[in-house]
């Protein structure tokens, strides 16, 4: 059983997995993941998640901030959702 | 009938995302498949760009929205101003690759990569011939090897190997997967040479049989199967043996734009060789027109351009019609499908090649000696009128 079958929980402490870099591109007008050789281009939800995801704040205060900045209500879902693909997909460490 | 003009795509130009940066043609090796072009001895070392114009075209690729870079060679190790191109790559948000053979490779060197920000290494087993054969026993190349996967492993980099494989060395892929491991290799790309440049002249004693194929890629898979997530492999079959082509560089003037040591720019590392094509250089225009309104650039987008089967096919936006320098190299017309694709009339060029190729190398009657790549052949071959445009006997 690898973690990343395990659903995430609200306590836990996402992070951008060591080998992705994230980073906003002007060009682009969006957060990219850099990997050797590649990049995935986020969409801007993913982006507002990933930016988020810096090992300090737990799944719960991401979820409050995004509901805030954005006036949204009942992101948790949306959340959870995006981060076990993230975690499948290695992005992102928790 | 389709009319072309409701069947074409508007090409809608996106940014140049990856700038490979070939810095030197300069290089110890002699590989038998190399790809830079056979006529490179013409760029003569007093005529590379100088350090000033490597740092301006990084900083007009990344304003340009550049993202990935990779500087390759030669051997890129040969400039001394590396460490200093990485540096201002890394702190213009590039994300910075090194393409090397690992010769020249100290532990001074890599310390300075480090703290310039360098983000990854692709360390490749290049000469065919007599570095293989060091290789496949443990000799001097092997340790000078291990010490420089040693070195990338101990900085933090993930420990990614490039292996060229060919009908010379198809054969021992089990050796070469192992020797891999030892390494502590976490990927393995294992692509068969393409046929450009000197793989091309080279093409008869390269291109493996089917059943050299085959043999490989089962190998490959039960390798897969006993190593698992321990180290991922890629294994990349010649284009020739496809019925369609590949998608060239992910379409003309889509996503790549490489710089030649000379400061010519192209849409990928051999479209220099197309006849009537002007490409601009670095010295003279800035790369933001280069990429959006030079002719170089602009000539294959999309799919304007193109002729029957291409125009007319449904699956052009598959592959945008394959490769512009295959399809000049083998039919004369850089406007017409790539060979590989079975609706080519001119698919014939590529079964005769396959055909030789399934020939055993002790039945054949004509040999030919292998040409290594040296500044001394190019020079022939230069000579001979032969270099740039050269179609295979
Ligand atoms: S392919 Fe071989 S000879 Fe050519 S640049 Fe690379 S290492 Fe040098
Ligand atoms: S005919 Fe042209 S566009 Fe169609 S599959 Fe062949 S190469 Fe591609």
């Amino acid at each position: 059983m690898s973690d990343a079958a395990v659903g995430t929980t609200l306590d836990a402490k996402p992070r951008v997995s060591r080998q992705f870099r994230l980073q906003w591109e002007e060009v682009q007008q969006s957060w990219v993941l850099l990997y050797p050789e590649g990049m995935v281009r986020l969409n801007r939800s993913a982006g507002e998640i990933m930016k988020r995801s810096d090992g300090i704040a737990t799944v719960q205060e991401i979820v409050a901030d995004l509901e805030r900045s954005f006036g949204a209500e009942g992101l948790t879902h949306d959340v959870l959702g995006f981060i076990d693909l993230a975690k499948k997909q290695r992005w992102i460490e928790v | 009938m389709n009319t072309p003009q409701t069947s074409q795509t508007t090409p809608q130009i996106g940014p140049p995302l990856w700038l490979l940066a070939e810095i030197t043609y300069r290089c110890p090796l002699h590989c038998v498949f190399c790809y830079n072009p056979t006529d490179f001895a013409k760029t003569a070392v007093d005529n590379e760009l100088s350090t000033d114009d490597w740092l301006r075209v990084l900083r007009e690729a990344r304003a340009a929205g550049s993202v990935q870079c990779g500087f390759s060679g030669g051997e890129p190790l040969l400039r001394d101003d590396l460490e200093i191109l990485v540096a201002e790559a890394h702190r213009l948000g590039f994300y910075t690759n090194l393409l090397t053979s690992g010769v020249g490779l100290t532990e001074t060197r890599i310390a300075r990569l480090k703290q310039a920000g360098l983000a990854h290494i692709q360390l490749s087993f290049q000469d065919s011939t007599k570095e293989l054969n060091d290789f496949l026993s443990h000799t001097r190349t092997f340790e000078l090897k291990q010490h420089v996967a040693h070195l990338i492993k101990s900085n933090g980099w993930p420990m990614v190997l490039n292996c060229v494989i060919h009908r010379l060395n198809i054969d021992y892929i089990d050796k070469i997967i192992e020797m891999a491991v030892e390494l502590g290799a976490e990927y393995l790309e294992l692509a068969n040479n393409q046929y450009y440049s000197w793989a091309l002249v080279n093409r008869d004693q390269l291109l493996p049989s089917r059943e050299q194929l085959q043999r490989a890629e089962r190998i490959t898979n039960e390798y897969r199967e006993k190593f698992g997530d321990r180290i991922r492999m890629f294994f990349v079959v010649p284009d020739y043996y496809e019925t369609r082509p590949k998608k060239c560089m992910n379409g003309w003037g889509n996503v790549f734009l490489t710089v030649t040591p000379d400061g010519t720019a192209l849409p990928c590392h051999t479209a220099k060789m197309l006849p009537g094509l002007r490409f601009p250089n670095v010295r003279e225009m800035n790369v933001k027109d280069i990429w959006f309104d030079s002719e170089g650039f602009n000539r294959y987008r999309g799919d304007g351009w193109m002729k029957d089967p291409c125009r007319t096919c449904p699956e052009k936006e598959n592959d945008l019609g394959g490769c512009r320098c295959q399809a000049c190299m083998l039919t004369g017309d850089p406007a017409n499908a790539d060979p590989v694709c079975g609706k080519s009339a001119m698919r014939g060029e590529i079964e005769k090649a396959i055909a030789y190729a399934q020939i055993p190398d002790a039945e054949r009657t004509t040999v030919k000696p292998l040409i290594f790549r040296d500044p001394k052949e190019s020079r022939r071959l230069i000579e001979e009128g032969t270099a740039a445009e050269r179609q295979p006997a």
